[in-house]
C-alpha cells in the first residue's frame, strides 16, 4: 500500500526528500513530465485527451491542478547541553503534551531518540497536573556529552515520530496522514487513465509552516480550477456537548466550504456534491472555520484560481499517530475520480445574469 | 441614490456567496460599462474607456460580513462560525436571513459562568424554528446575514451591510455621471474582502493598473466615550493616510487631498488604527501598485445597523469624479 510507505517516510517541512523520492517513485510510467521545482514541489503533468479549443487567450485544454502537500510537522533540534540532551523547538503545529515519552527518528540517519519524561516514581504532589512548554522538554539520543550530542544532531537536524504503519480491520493507523493520505489520493488518480483535460499535479512543500509550496507550484500551473486533497481533523470522540465533530470517520470525504484561509468555490462543490448524490458516494461538510489548507495559497495565485479542499477524515492528526477509514480513503478517490471526469468548461460558467 | 442603497444593502451577500449581489449590481451598471466581466474568483470588473491616461483602478467590495452552520444539534438548533469579524455582543437577539430566506434569530445559551462577561461564540446559536435535527431546514455550510431594513434618519442612512454596499453605490453613481475621463477606469465590485481580501488582490493582479483606490466605510471617533479617532460623521469622506495593513502611497493621498481642496469638498484625514481594506492586498500584486483608499464614514461598523451620513456620500463621489476627470 502506497499509503504505508508515504506515512513511514520522513518529512517535516522544509526537509520533504525522503516523500519526494516516494512520490517520484510512484509516479514513473503514469505521467507525461514529472520536474522539481526551486521550492521542492514535484510538478507532474499528465495530458488530457480532449482535443483543446478557443479558451481564455488561445487554443488550449481546461487545467486543473491537483494538490497535496508532501511536509508534515514535527521537531528541529535547536540546542545541545553539557550532558548531551538536544533541545527542540516545534515545526508546524504541535501540542506539547505529546511529546513527553515519545519515540523519535532523528535526522537523515534515523536515528532514535525519546524525547525524556521523569518517571512517575519521582513525581511531586500536582507535578503531572502541569502542561510542559517545549522549552523544557530534551531529546535523549544517548549522546554522553556536548560534542558526542552534536555530531550525532548537530543545529538544525529534523526530527519525526518514530511510528509504524499498520493495518487495524477497516481503519489504518501511522504518522503524517496529514497529508501523505492526500498524495496516495493524488496518486492513484494520476495512475488512473487519463482525463479529459490537462491534469496538472503538485506535490507540494512547506503547507505547515504557511502555505510555502503550493503558493508558487499555483503561481507556476495558472490554473482554471484547482483541488487541494488533504487529511483532516475528526474530532468525533465522545462530547459532553452537542457540537460540532468537525468530521466524522466513516461518514466519507469531508468537503470544506470555508476555513481560515478561503472560501471554497460553491460551482465546484456542487459538482462534488451532485456528483456524490448522483452514485450514491457518502460525503460530509468539514465543520466551517477551522484550519487551513494549501488551497488558501492556491485561490489567490496570479487573477485567482476557483478552489475547493477535499479531505479523508484522520482522528487525532498532528500527533505521534493518526487513524482513518479505509473506506473514507476509496470513496474520496472514487469521489474525486467521478467529479473530475464530469469536469467541462461550463462547470465554470457563471449563472447568467450573475 | 436612496433607492440604489436600499437595494444593495437589503440583497444578500456574505463573503463567497455573492452571486445574488453580483446581479443586482450588474444590472445597475451594464448600461454604462464599455465591458464587463466577472474574473475568476467572482469579482465584477467594469470598464469604461477614457483615453490612454493612466489606468485606475476603484475598488468597493460587495460581500458582507455573516454567519456560516457548523452543526446542527438533535433540537434542530444551528451552531455557527463567523465569516469575517463580527463581535458576540451584535449578534445576540439579532436576526439572521439563509440566501432562500429561512430566518433565525441567534440566541445565547442560559447556563453561563459569568453573565457579566461578553459571551463566547461557542455560547451562541441560532434558531431557525426547527424541531429536530432532520426537520431543520439548513444545513452545515449554509450562510446567513443580518436582517434589518434599510432606515434613513434626517442626514442618516441606516442599514446593515452599508460596509461595503456604500462604497459600491458611490463606484455606481460616479460611474453613471463620469461623462469623460482621460483614464483607462477599472471599477471592481471585489469578493471575500471580509474574509481574505483574496477578490481585490486577484482582479488587481489581472488589471495591472498604475494606481488603485479602494472605497470603503471608516469607523469614527464621534460617539459617546468612543475610542479616540479624527474622524466624524459629516464632515466629508476620509482620505486614508495608513490603517493596521496599509499605509497610503503619499502621491495617492496628496491627489485626493488636492482634488478635494480644488473642488471645495469637505474632506478629513484619517488614520484607522484597527482594520483595513482591499487597498492593502492590491498594494502588493505584481511588482506593487501605488494605492490609497476613499474612506465613508461609518458609525456601528459590523453592527446591523451600520450608520452614515447622506451628504458625506455625495461628496465622495463628487471627489472621485474629480479624480477621474482631471488629467
Amino acid at each position: 500500500m502506497i499509503l504505508k510507505e508515504l506515512s513511514e517516510a520522513t518529512g517535516v517541512s522544509g526537509d520533504e526528500g525522503d516523500v519526494r523520492a516516494v512520490v517520484l517513485g510512484a509516479l514513473q510510467g503514469h505521467v507525461d513530465e514529472v520536474k522539481v521545482d526551486a521550492m521542492g514541489n514535484v510538478l507532474a503533468f499528465k495530458r488530457g485527451t480532449a482535443r483543446p479549443s478557443t479558451f481564455k487567450s488561445g487554443r488550449r485544454r481546461l487545467r486543473v491542478m491537483l494538490d497535496a502537500h508532501m511536509d508534515e510537522v514535527g521537531l528541529m533540534v535547536v540546542g545541545h547541553d553539557s550532558d548531551g540532551f538536544l533541545q527542540m523547538r516545534n515545526v508546524g503545529g504541535i501540542d506539547p503534551r505529546l511529546l513527553p515519552g515519545t519515540l523519535l527518528r532523528v535526522g537523515p540517519e534515523c536515528i532514535y531518540g525519546v524525547v525524556g519524561i521523569k518517571p512517575v516514581h519521582l513525581l511531586r504532589e500536582k507535578e503531572g497536573d502541569k502542561v510542559p512548554r517545549i522549552e523544557e522538554l530534551v531529546i535523549d539520543v544517548g549522546a554522553k556529552n556536548k560534542d558526542e550530542a552534536k555530531g550525532l544532531a548537530p543545529l538544525g537536524t529534523y526530527a519525526t515520530f518514530a511510528t509504524q504503519f499498520r493495518e487495524l480491520g477497516p481503519t489504518v493507523r501511522g504518522k503524517a496522514f496529514d497529508d501523505r493520505v492526500g498524495c496516495a489520493v493524488l496518486i492513484e488518480l494520476l495512475r488512473g487513465e487519463r482525463f479529459r483535460f490537462d491534469l496538472h499535479a503538485a506535490f507540494t512543500v512547506q503547507e505547515e509552516v504557511g502555505l510555502r509550496g503550493a503558493q508558487t507550484a499555483a503561481y507556476a500551473i495558472e490554473p482554471d480550477c484547482a483541488f487541494a486533497l488533504e487529511g483532516t481533523v475528526a474530532d468525533d470522540m465522545p462530547k459532553d456537548k452537542d457540537v460540532s465533530p468537525t468530521t466524522k470517520l466513516g461518514d466519507g470525504p469531508a468537503l470544506t466550504v470555508m476555513d481560515r484561509s478561503f472560501i471554497a468555490d460553491r460551482r465546484l462543490l456542487r459538482l462534488l456534491t451532485s456528483t456524490a448524490e448522483e452514485l450514491g458516494i457518502p460525503y460530509q461538510f468539514k465543520q466551517p472555520g477551522i484550519g487551513g489548507t494549501d488551497a488558501g495559497a492556491i485561490h489567490r495565485a496570479r487573477e485567482g484560481v476557483p478552489s475547493v479542499t477535499v479531505a479523508v477524515p484522520c482522528r487525532y492528526i498532528h500527533s505521534p499517530v493518526a487513524l482513518l477509514s479505509l473506506d473514507d480513503f476509496d470513496n474520496t478517490v472514487r469521489l474525486m475520480r467521478e467529479s473530475l471526469s464530469r469536469i467541462t468548461r461550463r462547470t465554470l460558467q457563471r449563472e447568467k445574469g450573475g | 441614490m436612496k433607492d440604489l442603497i436600499r437595494k444593495l444593502v437589503e440583497t444578500f451577500g456574505p463573503s463567497g456567496f455573492e452571486d445574488q449581489i453580483r446581479a443586482v449590481i450588474r444590472g445597475e451598471v451594464e448600461p454604462w460599462a464599455d465591458e464587463l466581466r466577472v474574473d475568476p474568483l467572482g469579482s465584477l470588473v467594469v470598464h469604461k474607456q477614457g483615453g490612454d491616461g493612466r489606468r485606475l483602478v476603484l475598488a468597493a467590495h460587495m460581500d458582507e460580513i455573516g454567519v456560516m452552520v457548523t452543526h446542527v444539534d438533535e433540537g434542530g438548533f444551528v451552531r455557527f462560525a463567523r465569516i469575517g469579524g463580527l463581535g458576540t455582543l451584535t449578534c445576540v437577539g439579532a436576526r439572521v436571513a439563509f440566501e432562500h430566506g429561512t430566518v433565525g434569530v441567534i440566541g445565547i445559551e442560559g447556563k453561563r459562568e459569568d453573565t457579566s462577561k461578553a459571551p463566547k461564540f461557542e455560547q451562541l446559536y441560532i434558531d431557525v424554528g426547527a424541531t429536530n435535527r432532520d426537520d431543520c431546514p439548513v444545513r452545515v455550510g449554509d450562510a446567513a446575514v443580518f436582517v434589518r431594513p434599510f432606515a434613513v434618519q434626517g442626514r442618516r442612512l441606516i442599514a446593515k451591510a452599508m460596509d461595503d454596499r456604500i462604497g459600491c453605490a458611490v463606484l455606481i453613481e460616479t460611474l453613471r455621471r463620469l461623462d469623460r475621463t482621460p483614464h483607462d477606469v477599472y471599477f471592481v465590485f471585489s469578493v471575500q474582502e471580509e474574509t481574505t481580501l483574496s477578490g481585490a488582490r486577484t482582479s488587481a493582479y489581472g488589471i495591472d493598473p498604475d494606481l488603485a483606490i479602494a472605497v470603503d466605510v471608516t469607523t469614527t471617533g464621534d460617539t459617546p466615550e468612543s475610542r479616540p479617532m479624527a474622524v466624524a460623521l459629516g464632515k466629508g469622506p476620509a482620505v486614508k493616510v495608513k490603517d493596521s495593513k496599509m499605509i497610503a502611497h503619499p502621491a495617492v493621498k496628496d491627489l485626493l487631498v488636492q482634488r478635494a481642496k480644488e473642488a471645495d469638498i469637505p474632506f478629513q484625514l484619517e488614520v484607522l488604527e484597527g482594520g483595513t481594506t482591499d487597498a492593502a492586498a492590491m498594494q502588493l500584486v505584481r511588482a506593487g501598485v501605488p494605492a490609497g483608499c476613499l474612506s465613508i464614514p461609518c458609525r456601528y461598523v459590523h453592527s446591523p445597523s451600520e450608520m452614515v451620513d447622506e451628504e458625506d456620500v455625495e461628496n465622495s463621489v463628487r471627489l472621485l469624479l474629480e479624480v477621474l476627470q482631471a488629467a
